[in-house]
């Protein structure tokens, strides 16, 4: 038993070092990579060009009727057969953004929608272009709306990542492998890892708590 | 494609000089050019339809400079297609729009973007629900559209924009949030942030009609201000009181066309047609089930 303790205590600052340095810059690249592409997709998805939703529709499609860890290896193990050979970082990075972008296109696609049609029709009665109009106004009013479910996307990424060690990718969970592996305390490494997440997750969403907050700031309590 | 970028100015729908006709050192609600009667604005034959839906069949209006015409009508009569169509908002399907000193347009043809920008741009709308931009404050909502589209330097449209926030006795709430305003406050900001564009037209739809029956007046006031000031305006409204005070033409319009038209007198006490006599009748006294009575004869 002591020795059960001696090694989760030396294993804890390891495994929260391979989240810090692995599980939450993946993360966080992936997130800012994904919204991006999200953006785009939820902008095509309501174009009224129908090839150009279309395409959109389909991404969405493909990406949410498959699951996360086929798309990793298809893009890790699958790849080099024809000839294009990723790291493990990037080809991890590539998934995860991907995957981002077709979850979080549906969020904000929603999020334009329910701003009312007459903020658009004040934007452009005073000389805005639609683009202008989607910027300046509709798209902070969006995302006041959407910071809540993006916010619950980016929690369920960072638990998602785990999948990441499958592709040799050193994070969190990759690290406790290689310690549960090493010292046969399957059990009690695997319950710290959970631990380790579960602070990790704790922290967001007191993060996402305080950025609701703000954004609220201008809406009737 | 923005039209707020900077080096956009190939776009021939950016008239912004042209079209802030600045008073300097001037009143700051006065209108952006001293009010002659000349023809400001000659609507033609405009038609509009939504799927089988004939909204507007063969509008004709001209407005004068320093002229306030107002429209009536039943709800669905197309007024607020017809001031929609004025500021660009929505495309008619046929007939002319031309405003002096241009933008001309003629719908037969497909519109050009710059076009419709530039109808949009001598023009703006005050919403019957104000429309404010819930994440600015009041300021902020009114030097959007001169700093972010009329590239006006900031502290030169703060300054104006807090000059026309005192004229209508908002000076104090400049730093609000529109959900922190009474009804009344928001139309009236609703429409500084038109008059800080200096717009040639200024349109009301129905300016007063989602507010609680004592914020009324404080809004007509403005605007009733505003068009003793010489501002050009057209005005959808079921205020008659107001109608008769500050109009100089009333339309009647009815399943989209204008059925009458004239002086307000001759419109509210002699309407010469029974259609316009009824609805008058039944604004005038909505409880009278009998609507065979004229106005005049009581
Ligand atoms: N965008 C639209 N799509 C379909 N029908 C519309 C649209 N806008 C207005 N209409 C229809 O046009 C008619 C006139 O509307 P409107 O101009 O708003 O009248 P008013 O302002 O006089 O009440 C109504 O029957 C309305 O349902
Ligand atoms: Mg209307």
């Amino acid at each position: 038993m002591a020795d059960g303790w001696q090694l989760f205590l030396e294993s804890f600052w390891p495994i929260v070092v391979g989240g810090l340095t692995g599980t939450i810059p993946l993360a966080l690249a992936s997130f800012a990579i994904g919204l991006v592409l999200a953006l785009a997709v939820a902008l095509m998805r309501l174009s009224k060009n129908r090839v150009v939703s279309g395409i959109a529709r389909f991404y969405i499609s493909v990406i949410r009727g498959t699951p996360l860890l086929v798309q990793l290896f298809v893009i890790f193990y699958g790849m080099p057969s024809i000839g294009i050979v990723l790291d493990p970082w990037p080809s991890a990075i590539i998934a995860f953004s991907l995957n981002v972008g077709g979850y979080a296109a549906e969020v904000i696609r929603a999020a334009i929608l329910s701003v009312p049609k007459g903020q658009w029709e004040a934007g452009y009665t005073i000389g805005m272009s639609p683009g202008t109009a989607l910027r300046r106004i509709i798209l902070p009013q969006a995302a006041r709306v959407s910071v809540p479910p993006l916010s619950n996307t980016f929690i369920s990424l960072v638990k998602d990542t785990s999948l990441a060690s499958l592709i040799l990718v050193t994070e969190l969970f990759r690290v406790a492998e290689n310690i549960a592996a090493f010292s046969g305390q399957f059990m009690l490494i695997y319950l710290e890892a959970a631990l380790i997440y579960w602070l990790f997750c704790l922290v967001l969403s007191s993060g996402q708590s305080m950025l609701e907050k703000r954004l609220d700031r201008y809406v009737a309590q | 494609m923005s039209r707020s970028d900077p080096n956009n100015s190939g776009d021939p729908g950016r008239r912004d000089d042209e079209r802030r006709a600045d008073v300097p050192g001037g009143d700051p609600l006065a209108p952006s050019e001293t009010p002659d009667d000349s023809v400001l604005l000659t609507a033609r034959g405009i038609r509009k339809s939504f799927g089988d839906n004939e909204v507007l069949r063969s509008i004709d209006l001209e407005v004068r400079r320093g002229e306030v015409v107002v429209l009536i009508g039943p709800s669905g009569s197309g007024k607020t297609t017809v001031l929609r169509s004025l500021n660009g908002l929505e495309t008619p399907d046929a007939g002319t729009i031309d405003f002096e000193g241009g933008p001309s347009l003629d719908f037969a043809a497909p519109i050009a973007k710059a076009s419709r920008f530039a109808l949009r741009d001598r023009s703006a709308m005050v919403f019957q629900q104000h429309n404010l931009f819930p994440h600015m404050t009041v300021i902020e909502n009114v030097i959007e559209g001169p700093v972010r589209v009329q590239r006006v330097p900031k502290p030169q449209a703060i300054a104006e924009a807090s000059a026309l926030l005192d004229r209508v006795g908002l000076a104090d709430k400049r730093d609000a949030y529109p959900f922190e305003l009474s009804g009344g406050q928001q139309q009236r900001v609703g429409i500084v942030r038109a008059l800080a564009l200096k717009p040639r037209l200024l349109l009301f739809d129905e300016p007063t009609s989602a507010l609680d029956p004592e914020l009324v007046g404080e809004v007509l006031q403005v605007i009733k201000e505003l068009a003793d000031e010489g501002w050009t305006m057209v005005v959808v409204t079921h205020e008659l009181g107001f109608a008769r005070q500050a109009a100089d033409e009333v339309l009647f319009m009815d399943g989209g066309v204008v059925v009458e038209r004239g002086a307000p007198a001759q419109i509210f006490t002699k309407p010469t047609e029974e259609r316009t006599r009824r609805f008058l009748d039944r604004i005038l006294r909505p409880l009278d089930e009998d609507g065979s009575d004229s106005p005049d004869s009581t």
